[in-house]
């Protein structure tokens, strides 16, 4: 059944697992008592300002910094010659993919600060140091670097173009990497029998995620200890404390504190390890002073991670009956000008691993061309290939149902991997543990009333416009991931999640998870865990995150996993709390171990009246007059590192309706509504916000955001929002979205799936299907993302005319 | 450097600013208010809407020098001494309308401004209402939700709204 | 942004001669547009001078056949002025869509006019309605105001004090405004007044226009069907990757459509 936020049986518990409580870090957001990185000033501390390439492609043949060096206020500049002289390293990629040869990517060095050549505009080129950001910035102004202006690439399809410029020499043809997946000859089989073969050609617009808070990193150095600490914008501190102590600027991790505190917002664009992270760590040291830095916003657009930019083309064959045979898909995807840290396992195995999506499609064959341009790298956006992936496979289905004459709802039936099937092993290496995928078909169905369709489309065209609607039916791999297997495929880090849960005597708790919340309301959701488990209230749970020197250890929160993997991280060491627990219980109660049955924070002893709350075994723990102190330490304060048996498998359905003014191209969105599986919801108003957030960004995808440069000079065009168009209130309706809890994850302690990501996985192909829908009567097929007044107009325009009896 | 005199959530204070300086500097750097936030450089993403006199600006967009003489109101000056959240504070929080609360502060001026000027709301009055404030998390679904709530509550608390 | 003086004059005339003192300095109205250009470090001058506190410059009267309002009102102001909404609605209406409700709390006539961006809004009504302007030293025509892109009939130093609007007999503005900033991709003010219709177009080239081939349909025939078959000429206009000539020249006409048929 669907339970909308705030109505859920949260059962005895009131802030127990399925209560859509009000979420505990609201007080400070809502009173500007909130800490960003930018609201953290260190005593003595100096502004840097980071000179970046007003050119696309360049090579630099000297810099003069005398001007800018007496300028008012400056300590100091530096340059990547300085970098080298301290044998400061390359920022690390840190996945590894192999072509089809099995040769390894080309993998160039990406400097800190450049030495020699720039090769995207907003390339580090020197670092100023100053007493005020406008000092700093004004002594930037009077560096003079010799440039001279090299051609550059900066198209996905461009850079392959024989003579095209060259990124790295050591790139032949900007190629990365060559890679494929799937089977070759089982999909030309496929083929080869095939009734239909449905064919789309595609961009996948690239993206720049624009959290609202800008970037910033502040570096410290203590002399006397020899310790650094590093404040920064991250969804993951742990792993910006391996990445760059460990491979940038060689301090060792006990020596190397990193602290994300309030984050706002990620979407993927703040897992990376950035230059920026390196050079105010590494200058804290050089001068002996804290240094802050914190990006402008036109500073974020040329170096902030941008995300997707794909080119494709992709073909379905099916059989006479609609059921799909194979899929054949062919990508080109844009990495930028250097690898960021997780780029290459984008387009990779967060795409075309999903390139089955709900369907029984028995062959799928898959290659993908990484290329070098002269832009700003590519790298995990909300979503982070599995968008991708759903758009390919939505877009073709929603024209295969076209071009054959069936209902596009009937299609997908047609072809729905069916739960008797699950475990369902994909012809691209995943193992798909449960989904309900006619259900959610189903439930968004009649919440979108699909029955009563047409004779909104005929009120419509009554009014002049062109009503569309359109699906998708998503599903992504979450929970990110299998060590061993992310091992396999290329991964260069471990994917498991730590936790500890602490009970102090007085039966308080601190949780410490590697985890990091940044809008997900972890504070608040991993709090419920804890209280359902022990049956405390909340206000005696404390959620510790984002802090190296306090959380044992972290690969942070991305691809939807910090539930699923965080939370499931917090279960094992509740459970061991609890099996602790229960050897105190049985020494307390006089008892048995075996007989001693825990629940909703209360050990009793069976068939008895006897029992003990959790804080008084808490209690006992740290004051063990009364303990077994022959068999057990004491103390209540337990450790675990979940590494998951699978990914997770969220998905669901979504579907648009639209209407399009064909005088003026305007498309507005009338409705949008999600049916979901996440498995078990533990907090219902927060998934819902995060769902609304993800549909958010997938309309903007479809409708409005677009990265745009020029591709003669390389100039990004859309440096700001007077040209990056984002998603404002009057551009959104509001949304309908239902979940169901029964198909929970087969394989996590929470029977969890993640929710973060879902919206933006299927909305922009929902929103392009449905415009594509209501432009079908005039003979258009197709329209790239997205799809803009103009873009819409003139394919109008160039189409052939209304039918008269329509 | 001129000096400025500017009576920020009640307390009046003098400052010497440069001439450049920024309102959202001055909150931020000289007072240490930094609830408000800077989000974008071309006046666009309102997460540093303050009121002055009354009105939401962009403290972004005007500078500390034209606040001489003039009172302003930020997200800290909000709630009641005691710590009770304004009505639009608290319909945030009741229907979630933030999420990493970075366009927050910003977002709640903007709607008690909205609230109090605009005397029946709808959703598209609040949408339109919003196109100053860019928020990246919620969809806005949840903000607009809040602020039609928060309206309503400052409606039948005149006490609140007469204290603004 | 680079330091500057910061001066706040509080006659026209101070202002005026404290200009003529600097050999760089800026007036600053409502600032929305200055700081901007300020910050991103596009404009160094030595002083800013802040009109905001000049009595003179402020205000919404009626006279006669006509509408002044101060060039330092706010457009909040004129949004929302029961005079205006009484007098000239359409007006109010074009004042209610500049930008967002911050900006239109800053953002002044005045300045507005004066800085005579391709994309504002409300030179689209000034020239539409054959407005006067009025500056420390003259007056000047709708029509004559108006020279180029960022440019104007303005004499270096010289601060416009009002505008005079006259009362048209219905007047209607349309924009279709940039998704991303909103700013008027084009944007058609009509007016129907007793010496005739004017039609001025804004956003669309390299500053206002008015259009009289529309005008002179309309003359004929105050009526949306009366426009078709005209088109604009898509030679000269603007080009963006939002927004190219030809698609400009496509909305103007649908804009007008949709005001005349918003009045008539």
């Amino acid at each position: 059944m669907t339970n909308p936020a705030g109505t859920h049986p949260a059962g005895a518990n009131p802030s127990g697992i399925g209560a859509s409580i009000r979420r505990r870090e609201d007080q400070r957001f809502l009173t500007g008592r909130g800490t960003y990185t930018d609201d953290i000033n260190r005593p003595h501390q100096v502004h840097a300002f980071i000179l970046r390439s007003p050119y696309a492609h360049a090579r630099i043949g000297g810099f003069d910094l005398t001007a800018a060096r007496a300028a008012p206020g400056v300590v100091a500049i530096f340059t990547g010659a300085d970098l080298v002289a301290d044998k400061v390293g390359s920022l690390p990629c840190g996945w590894q993919i192999h072509s089809k040869d099995g040769s390894p990517m080309i993998e160039p060095p990406h400097p800190p600060l450049v030495t020699d050549r720039v090769r995207h505009v907003g390339d580090q080129v020197a670092l100023v140091l100053a007493e005020t950001k406008a000092q700093a910035r004004d002594a930037a102004e009077l560096i003079v670097v010799d440039y001279q202006e090299l051609p550059a690439v900066t198209g996905t399809r461009d850079a392959l173009a024989p003579g095209a410029p060259l990124v790295h020499d050591q790139a032949a043809s900007n190629l990365c990497f060559d890679w494929h997946l799937g089977d070759p000859a089982a999909v030309d089989a496929a083929f080869a029998r095939a009734h239909h073969v449905t064919r789309i050609d595609l961009i996948n617009n690239r993206l720049i995620a624009n959290a609202m808070e800008p970037r910033a990193a502040i570096g410290e150095y203590d002399r006397a200890t020899d310790d650094y600490t590093l404040w920064t914008t991250s969804q993951n501190p742990h792993v910006i404390r391996l990445l760059m102590g460990g491979f940038v600027l060689g301090i060792p991790e006990h020596k190397l504190r990193v602290i994300a505190p309030d984050v706002g917002g990620g979407f993927g664009s703040k897992i990376f390890h950035y230059a920026e992270e390196a050079l105010v760590t590494w200058a804290a040291r050089k001068i002996h002073r804290p240094v802050k830095w914190t990006a402008d916003r036109s500073e974020s657009f040329m170096s902030d991670a941008h995300g997707r930019d794909h080119v494709t083309h992709a073909e379905l064959a099916l059989d006479a009956n609609g059921k799909f045979l194979g899929l054949r898909v062919n990508t080109i995807a844009n990495m930028g000008a250097y690898l960021s840290t997780f780029a290459p396992s984008v387009p990779t195995y967060l795409y075309a691993t999903l390139l089955a999506g709900q369907y029984a499609t028995p062959a799928i064959y898959a290659e993908v061309r990484a290329v070098f341009t002269h832009t700003v790298p590519v790298d995990a956006y909300r979503g982070a290939g599995r968008p991708e992936a759903c758009y390919v496979i939505e877009r073709l289905v929603e024209n295969a149902a076209r071009e054959l004459g069936i209902d596009r709802a009937e299609l997908r039936r047609r072809n729905f991997i069916p739960p008797s099937a699950m475990p369902y092993a994909t012809p691209v290496a995943l193992e798909y543990d449960c989904g309900l995928f006619h259900r959610d078909l189903d439930e968004a169905l009649t919440l979108i009333d699909y029955a009563g369709f047409p004779a909104r489309k005929a009120d419509s065209a009554r009014r002049g416009k062109l009503r569309g609607i359109g699906f998708a039916n998503y599903i992504e791999a979450c929970g990110i991931a299998p060590s061993n297997i992310a091992g396999a495929l290329g991964a260069r880090a471990g994917l498991y999640e730590s936790a500890e849960v602490r009970f102090h005597p007085t039966g308080s708790v601190t949780v410490f998870t590697g985890s990091h919340s940044h809008g997900q309301g972890h504070e608040t959701t991993f709090s419920q865990l804890v209280s359902d488990r022990f049956g405390i209230p909340i206000d005696k749970i404390e959620i510790v995150h984002g802090d190296t020197s306090k959380v044992p250890f972290g690969m942070g929160t991305y691809g939807s996993r910090s539930l699923a993997v965080g939370g499931s991280a917090i279960a094992k060491a509740m459970d061991k709390i609890v099996a602790k627990g229960r050897k105190i219980a049985a020494h307390m109660l006089e008892a048995a171990e075996t007989d001693i049955e825990f629940n909703a924070g209360r050990f009793s002893v069976a068939g008895t009246d006897r029992a003990l709350g959790i804080a008084d075994i808490a209690l006992s723990a740290y004051v063990p007059h009364n303990y077994p102190l022959d068999e057990l330490e004491p103390g209540l304060d337990e450790q675990s590192f979940y590494d998951p048996k699978n990914f997770t498998f969220p998905n669901g359905c979504q579907i648009c309706e639209l209407e399009i003014d064909p005088d003026t191209g305007v498309t507005k969105i009338l409705a949008f509504v999600a049916a979901d599986d996440f498995g078990k919801v533990i907090n219902p108003m927060i998934v819902e916000g995060q769902v609304h957030g993800g549909i958010a960004q997938g309309i903007g995808q479809a409708l409005m955001e677009n990265c745009v440069y020029d591709s003669q000079s390389g100039q990004l065009l859309t440096g700001s929002y007077m040209d990056y168009c984002m998603p404002r209130a009057d551009d959104l309706p509001s949304f309908q979205v239902a979940y169901h809890e029964e198909a929970p994850c087969t394989h996590n302690p929470l029977g969890v799936k993640g929710c973060g990501e879902a919206g933006t996985i299927g909305g922009s192909a929902a929103v392009m299907n449905a415009v594509v829908d209501a432009l079908a009567d005039r003979g258009i097929t197709h329209l790239d993302m997205p799809a803009t007044p103009e873009r819409v107009w003139r394919a109008l325009r160039d189409a052939m005319p209304a039918q008269a009896a329509e | 450097m001129p000096t400025v005199t500017i009576t920020v959530n009640g307390n009046t204070v003098s400052r010497a600013v440069e001439g450049r300086t920024l309102l959202v500097h001055f909150l931020r750097e000289q007072l240490g208010l930094t609830g408000t936030h800077v989000g974008c450089d071309t006046s666009q993403c309102g997460a540093c809407v303050v009121l002055v006199d009354g009105r939401s600006i962009k403290s972004c967009t005007m500078l500390a020098a034209q606040a001489d003489g003039r009172e302003v109101t930020t997200i800290e000056g909000l709630a009641a001494a005691d710590g009770t959240l304004h009505p639009m504070q608290a319909a945030f929080r009741q229907h979630h309308g933030l999420q990493y609360g970075f366009c927050t502060p910003g977002m709640v001026m903007s709607a008690v401004e909205l609230a109090r000027t605009t005397p029946h709301l709808t959703e598209q009055a609040v949408r339109d209402g919003l196109e100053g404030n860019i928020c990246r998390c919620t969809g806005y679904h949840n903000i607009v939700k809040a602020i039609l709530a928060g309206a309503e509550a400052m409606q039948v608390e005149p006490v609140a709204q007469a204290a603004e | 942004m680079y330091d500057f003086d910061y001066l706040r004059p509080t006659t026209v005339a101070d202002a005026v001669a404290l200009l003529a003192q600097r050999s760089e300095a800026k007036f600053l109205a409502g600032g929305q547009t200055l700081l901007p250009t300020l910050k991103q470090r596009l404009a160094q001058p030595e002083a800013v001078i802040d009109l905001s506190r000049i009595a003179a410059l402020q205000g919404i009267r009626e006279d006669g056949d006509a509408l002044v309002i101060g060039a330092m009102t706010l457009h909040a102001d004129v949004a929302a002025s029961a005079l205006v909404l009484r007098v000239i609605p359409a007006l109010a209406a074009l004042a209610g869509e500049i930008g967002d409700r911050q900006v239109r709390n800053r953002g002044t006539l005045g300045g507005s006019i004066s800085n005579n961006d391709p994309a504002a809004d409300y030179p689209g009504a000034v020239l539409g309605l054959g407005a006067t302007i009025e500056t420390d030293r003259r007056s000047i025509a709708a029509d004559d105001f108006f020279t180029g892109m960022f440019e104007t009939a303005l004499d270096p130093g010289e601060i416009v004090t009002s505008v005079r609007f006259p009362v048209p007999q219905r007047a209607a503005y349309r924009k279709f405004p940039n998704p991303a900033s909103r700013y008027a991709t084009a944007g058609v003010f009509v007016a129907r007044t007793v010496d005739g219709v004017r039609v001025a177009v804004t956003g669309a080239g390299a500053t206002v226009f008015r259009v009289p081939a529309i005008e002179d349909a309309l003359a004929a025939d105050f009526s949306p069907a009366a426009l078709t078959g005209i088109t604009v000429d898509d030679d000269g206009l603007n080009s963006d990757i939002h927004a190219s000539a030809a698609y400009r020249a496509h909305l103007i006409m649908v804009l007008a459509r949709r005001a005349v048929a918003a009045i008539s």
